[in-house]
């Protein structure tokens, strides 16, 4: 698990004090925190432990259950690709394959030069036009090769620009 | 709603509004880039006076982005529109009538895919301003709060009963009968939680229904809240859902403003406060009892049952546990009367079904009918065959624990007792499609794949029965084994999927064996060894 630095510990502390009252505050303290610093560093757990009065391990066993938290920085882009039956039917088996080939990772793993983070996601409601994946915020459907191809230039068409 | 043409066509120019969507679908098929493109045209020609107003979709998904024009005559439909028809489609003559254009579909309450719908859940649904809290009231919004004000909790509770509504989360369990347990539990903090995990795959009718028209789940949980005697309310929201979450929050925040929510709502001596939680990202989190441990801020793990979440259910208080359509299905029987909804629908099955087509489905999208209707029916007059225009070969229905059905089962009419009588569920509504080229041994494989990534962990034939399944699944279809060895690994299965269905707590583990078995019972040669590239003969 990685750590973060002062400024993070200050953010994580002020997420805390906003969030600690709520009853069931574990998740909304989690997700601000992920939303914040993009995962959740180990040294935020003897923090969010004290706050809400339990132990460091169910801290962790929170974070660990949950697919969507992590532990680990990510790329500057997460990759989420759906891998539902819906999307199975439109070709996504072949599309992850295509995928993982041409980011030179497998899924939970980020690129050597941190640009991408590839995600497994179980449907994303997109199912009426899929293959569905999502980046960010943005849900992207009817995928293919080229398609693909066209989002990650419009990602950082610089950094590709480098490579 | 009115699309009868009236005498006098002329449009008062405040009305002159002009429709793109912000449903997630239509998002990805990049309705953002022709609002843009309305944007700019609107604020470079003041003189068509027009607004742009974003609203959730209609459901018919490959016509979008789709992009609409009230006119006197009701409102016009053009799609799929890309952002260099838009300069073409918009002028003056635009908000008269239909116009001769390629991409004029004409009115869009006429196109036969909508018309033919029965939509009472998702009557505002593409029609509204999602976060418009008048713009619902005028389209008869909060007419149900307003009649539930005037009753007991009981007369609430026993409308509810009288409609017939079965949960649309899956288990079907009668709505009214739960909300009576908790009405019944002494008065205490009670809690409404609304189930927006919506975790089936080929599903999205709670989504589409909280970006396009949230308000009446907003509504529907104020009466739920009325009807039990709980003031608070949780909608728990997957976290794969941003943009279900960014409306329900602006909606949530615009019902507050307007007296809706918060202390004395309406004026009444009743309160309700309602939350947006996000998941994330555990399916089995959409299991009621595992929902509510995570609310309180654990691992999702199920919990055995008794106790009822009615009567211990959130934080140990009496809970009504309801999926979003349940919930957003009750202003309308409070509105209209529980009778009213009881009409529609076939056997035990009652009221409307909002079904969702997905897969490989030429017109994919969400269809609100009266149970009763066949798959056939859905598949090919609302479907049109497969996208990929190749002959369908099977079908899964219900989400990843729902049963595939070849064919031969596609004249099953949609209500939950024909289903289970095939081993079957209707679940949410999803119907996922698959062309001839489906492998179904794949298909078998990942429904236990699924079950080991999402078990919770708590009961051993599903935590590893599911891991077990994969390894025997690929027994049977390796060449490396002869005749004995294969049949050999099919008991096995069949034992497996046999300790998985009676040795699981919840349906996770007990229902995963429904498209493994139905996938061998129906598919069997898709199990025999072969070749991977003979398959799509
Ligand atoms: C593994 C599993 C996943 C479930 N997922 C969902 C879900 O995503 N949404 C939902 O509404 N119900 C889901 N359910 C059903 C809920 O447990 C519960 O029955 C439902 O929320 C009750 O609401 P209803 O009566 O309005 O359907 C799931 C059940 C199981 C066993
Ligand atoms: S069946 Fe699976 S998901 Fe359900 S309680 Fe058991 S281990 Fe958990
Ligand atoms: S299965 Fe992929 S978006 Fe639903």
């Amino acid at each position: 698990m990685a750590a973060t630095n002062e400024q993070g510990l200050l953010q994580i502390a002020t997420i805390i004090e906003q969030h600690q009252s709520l009853p069931g505050a574990m998740l909304p303290i989690l997700h601000a925190i992920q939303d914040d610093l993009s995962f959740i560093p180990s040294n935020a757990l003897p923090l969010i432990a004290k706050a809400l009065n339990v132990s460091k391990a169910e801290v962790h066993g929170v974070i660990s259950f949950y697919h969507h938290f992590r532990s680990e920085k990510p790329g500057t882009h997460v990759i989420e690709v759906c891998r539902g039956e819906s999307c199975q039917a439109m070709g996504s088996r072949a599309l992850e394959q295509n995928i993982k080939q041409r980011l030179a990772i497998d899924y939970h793993q980020t690129s050597k030069d941190r640009q991408y983070t590839l995600e497994p996601v179980y449907c994303l409601g997109n199912c009426a036009c899929s293959p569905a994946m999502r980046i960010g915020d943005d849900i992207h459907g009817e995928l293919d090769q080229q398609k693909f191809e066209q989002i990650l230039e419009s990602l950082n068409t610089y950094s590709l620009e480098l490579k | 709603m009115n699309h009868s043409p009236s005498a006098d066509s002329s449009m008062p120019l405040a009305a002159r509004k002009i429709y793109v969507s912000l449903d997630t679908t239509a998002r990805s098929k990049g309705s953002d880039n022709i609002a843009t493109q309305v944007d700019k045209i609107l604020s470079s020609q003041p003189d068509l006076a027009a607004t742009l107003v974003r609203n959730g979709s209609r459901g018919m998904f490959w016509l979008e982005p789709l992009l609409e024009i009230n006119t006197a005559k009701g409102r016009v439909a053009y799609g799929p529109v890309t952002p260099k028809d838009v300069s073409d489609i918009i002028n003056q003559q635009c908000f008269d009538d239909v116009v001769e254009h390629p991409l004029c579909l004409g009115f869009t309450e006429e196109l036969p895919w909508f018309k033919s719908q029965q939509r009472l859940t998702f009557a505002r649904v593409g029609i509204i301003d999602p976060i418009d809290v008048d713009d619902y009231i005028s389209h008869g919004g909060f007419v149900g709060l307003t009649n539930a004000l005037a009753k007991t909790p009981q007369q609430l509770v026993d409308e509810v009963k009288d409609s017939g509504l079965r949960g649309r989360g899956g288990a079907a369990f009668p709505t009214g009968i739960k909300w009576q347990t908790v009405l019944d539990e002494p008065e205490q903090q009670k809690y409404i939680v609304c189930n927006a995990d919506e975790g089936d795959s080929g599903t999205f009718a709670d989504r589409m229904l909280m970006e396009g028209d949230p308000l009446v789940l907003v509504e529907g949980m104020i009466i739920a809240g009325l009807s039990v005697g709980a003031n608070q309310g949780y909608i728990y929201l997957r976290s794969e859902y941003p943009q279900a979450q960014h409306i329900l929050n602006q909606a949530i925040k615009n019902a507050k403003a307007a007296g809706y929510l918060g202390e004395n709502i309406c004026g009444s001596e009743h309160s309700f406060h309602l939350e947006v939680r996000l998941g994330a990202g555990a399916y089995i989190c959409g299991e009621e009892t595992s929902l509510l441990e995570s609310l309180e801020g654990k691992r999702g793990l199920v919990r055995a049952k008794p106790p009822l979440p009615a009567i211990e259910g959130l934080f140990g208080q009496p809970t009504v546990v309801n999926n979003v359509i349940s919930l957003a299905s009750v202003p309308y029987i409070l509105s209209h009367g529980g009778a009213s909804y009881r009409d529609f629908g076939m056997g035990r099955s009652r009221g409307t079904l909002p079904i969702q087509l997905a897969g490989n489905i030429a017109q994919g999208g969400l269809v609100e009918l009266a149970f009763g209707i066949t798959l056939n029916e859905l598949l090919q007059q609302y479907g049109n065959g497969c996208k990929s225009k190749r002959a369908m070969r099977s079908v899964q229905v219900g989400g990843p624990l729902g049963a595939y059905l070849p064919a031969e089962q596609w004249h099953t009419a949609l209500d939950y007792e024909e289903f289970a009588s095939i081993g079957a569920v209707l679940g949410h509504g999803g119907i996922v499609a698959f062309d001839d080229t489906v492998d179904m041994a794949a298909q078998a494989r990942f429904a236990m794949e699924f079950c080991e990534v999402e078990s919770c962990g708590k009961c051993t034939p599903c935590r590893i029965g599911s891991v077990r399944g994969v390894e025997v699944i690929d027994k049977i279809i390796s060449t490396d084994n002869d005749e004995q060895q294969r049949q050999d690994s099919v008991n096995l299965l069949h034992d497996l999927c046999d300790t998985m269905e009676f040795g699981s707590l919840c349906a996770m583990g007990g229902m995963t064996p429904f498209p493994v078995r139905s996938a061998l019972k129906y598919f069997p040669d898709d199990f025999l060894p072969q070749p991977s590239t003979e398959k799509a003969q």
